[in-house]
């Protein structure tokens, strides 16, 4: 494999004596858009802030395009980074706002121009460009971030939870849009989220941190099929899953025979709402609702395995509220996670 | 109920409004000696009022010390501020505490103080410990109306500014300098009128032959007792009305006091 053209090296970050994130390595290649994803407070922001330059590392190295940046001042590494609040400058029309970075490289006028134009025309913004950032809506304003960065063309470009601000649609409309901006670029993108899906329908490559550390890195398909950890398998909708300890299923009350053989060394299984089945198996619950969906109906269980999520379709037999029944964990649709 | 509020509101307004319009009427006074009612209404001491020599030199030394004290103040104070809203500076509880006591201690201790510790042991000349004692008494000011500014000011453009290229320098000058011009602006305006009326840190620290405008209308209302005190007055009531209406017109300046 060639060098990677982002590296993180044991890269560890703390706030005085809290350590935000610790040990760190992950890289990714020229050109890939690659996710972080990870609940509130496991140190994404702090992780992008580190490789722009904002915050000196308490040790480790940060790599970029061959070149070690770990001591380079923020304004001299050619990474971009889309803020979360957005951070426009609010005594700037959006035209200066995207033009300011240009103006400090002392770009030539003409080529200032075309470039300016050019970023707001990627970001639809073209008929903005007198309006003071007060005068747009979050996703208009979202998008002068975006154009701002994009106009410097960024070797490395870092967004952070750039669309968590947005209404549906226009989250799904940035999405497509960045995606694009990528492709039409070639700009190499970090990606920080807290949304799953989100992760999923954007990356090449997701990585999945956890309280400061890294949990794991793969493919969409990766990361949703074949979780690796209980963090992981949770964090992506599995609901049902378990620690394994001495080949038994630990429960609410103590170890549950899972009804076959675990595998030797695997340290929990995760099951889908949809691949538990109910009205046979060895496993004994009570319905505690259920709630209709359209396709299908949620039932949520109390069992001595704890708290228990299934979604079957519609069409099957309807268990009431209250009544006993008995359901399946089973072995064909089990996620085997090699870490607890 | 509603009587007994507005009653109140009138007394109130003229306990507020009313020295000023009587200090207005006995200006205008066509007699020779400072009294109300008026003796006559006519301009002629008004016009003498720019006549006299001590009160120009006094003027222009106020209107310099102002301008000048503010000025230093403010260079000096804008930093400060910056250090405490953005840094986590040790002891900045303390810092603040200090800052606000040239507030709370009556400027006849500052005046006072700095006269017997500074100006008499150093052999300071007059104007200089003026300078000195009046940009000690501004620098809170300065400190605190910037610090309300920039507090209303996301830190987060800065490292904006950063990351497109700008140094820190560049930052700070290019993005946060014209967002918080309007509060710099307000704390000038503060700035000058408080030293403009400044009379107890004042009062300690002239000389012969250097007053203040403030110091210099005391010392001649000593030996003189003509209208022209109240023409004064009122004309410098009328300049600092002027300066306040037009700042609130462009700044909004109560936000910040
Ligand atoms: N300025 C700071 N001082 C001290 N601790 C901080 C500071 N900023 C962040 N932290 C801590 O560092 C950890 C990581 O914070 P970070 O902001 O990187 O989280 P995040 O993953 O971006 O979360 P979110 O999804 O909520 O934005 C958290 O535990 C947080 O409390
Ligand atoms: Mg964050």
């Amino acid at each position: 494999m060639s060098d990677p053209f982002l590296e993180l090296d044991a890269l560890t970050l703390t706030y005085g004596d809290t350590i935000a994130v610790e040990a760190l390595d992950f890289h990714m290649a020229a050109g890939e858009l690659v996710a972080l994803l990870g609940p509130s407070g496991c140190g994404k922001t702090t992780t992008m802030r580190a490789i722009a330059g904002l915050m000196r590392p308490a040790a480790g190295h940060i790599r970029l395009d061959g070149r070690d940046i770990t001591r380079v001042a923020p304004n001299r590494r050619g990474v971009g980074l889309v803020f979360q609040s957005y951070a426009l400058f609010p005594h700037l029309s959006v035209y200066e706002n995207v033009a300011f970075g240009l103006r400090i490289a002392r770009i030539r006028a003409e080529e200032l121009e075309r470039r300016t134009h050019a970023a707001l025309g990627a970001v639809g913004l073209t008929d903005f460009a007198g309006r003071a950032p007060a005068e747009l809506s979050g996703g208009q304003q979202q998008r002068v971030a975006l154009a701002r960065s994009i106009v410097m063309e960024p070797k490395l470009l870092l967004l952070d939870e750039p669309l968590s601000n947005l209404d549906a649609r226009l989250r799904l409309e940035m999405r497509t849009e960045l995606a694009r901006l990528q492709r039409e670029f070639g700009i190499a993108m970090l990606y920080v989220t807290h949304d799953q899906a989100e992760a999923l329908a954007l990356a090449d490559r997701i990585i999945v941190m956890n309280d400061g550390k890294v949990e794991q890195v793969g493919t969409p398909e990766d990361i949703y099929d074949r979780p690796t950890s209980v963090f992981v398998a949770d964090f992506v909708g599995f609901e049902n899953t378990f620690r394994v300890e001495r080949g038994a299923l630990s429960g609410a009350n103590g170890p549950v025979d899972a009804g076959f053989a675990v595998t030797e060394g695997a340290r929990g299984l995760a099951w889908r709402p949809q691949d538990v089945t109910l009205g046979q198996g060895p496993h004994r619950g009570r319905i505690e609702g259920a709630s209709y969906l359209g396709q299908s109906v949620e039932y949520l269980m109390s069992s001595p395995l704890g708290p228990i999520k299934a979604e079957r379709p519609a069409h099957e037999k309807r268990h009431a509220t209250g009544t006993e029944v008995t359901f399946d964990l089973p072995q064909a649709r089990a996620v085997e996670l090699a870490r607890g | 109920m509603r009587h007994a509020g507005r009653a109140l509101l009138v007394v109130v307004m003229l306990f507020l409004v009313g020295p000023f319009i009587l200090i207005c009427l006995t200006g205008l006074s066509g007699g020779e000696t400072l009294a109300f009612p008026p003796d006559g209404l006519s301009l002629r001491w008004v016009i003498r009022v720019f006549e006299i020599e001590s009160f120009r030199d006094s003027f222009a030394l106020s209107l310099t010390l102002g301008i000048g004290a503010t000025l230093i103040a403010l260079i000096l104070g804008i930093p400060a501020a910056y250090a405490l809203v953005r840094y986590d500076v040790p002891g900045a509880d303390a810092i603040r505490n200090l800052l606000t006591a040239p507030i709370i201690v009556p400027g006849i201790i500052v005046g006072l103080a700095l006269l017997r510790h500074l100006v008499i042991p150093s052999g300071l000349g007059v104007t200089l410990a003026l300078f000195l004692g009046h940009t000690a008494l501004l620098i809170p000011y300065a400190v605190r109306v910037t610090a309300a500014s920039l507090q209303n000011l996301r830190a987060d453009i800065e490292d904006a500014a950063i990351l497109l290229g700008a140094s820190r320098i560049g930052a700070f000058v290019r993005v946060t300098l014209p967002n918080i011009k309007n509060g710099i602006m307000a704390a000038f305006i503060i700035g000058f009128i408080t030293s403009f009326n400044e009379v107890p840190v004042s009062l300690f620290l002239t000389g012969p032959g250097v007053a203040t405008l403030p110091v210099d209308m005391l010392l001649y209302m000593e030996y003189n007792y003509d209208p022209s005190i109240a023409a004064l007055s009122g004309l410098l009531a009328l300049m600092s009305l002027g300066v306040v209406l037009t700042a609130e017109r462009l700044l909004g300046l109560s936000r910040y006091v």
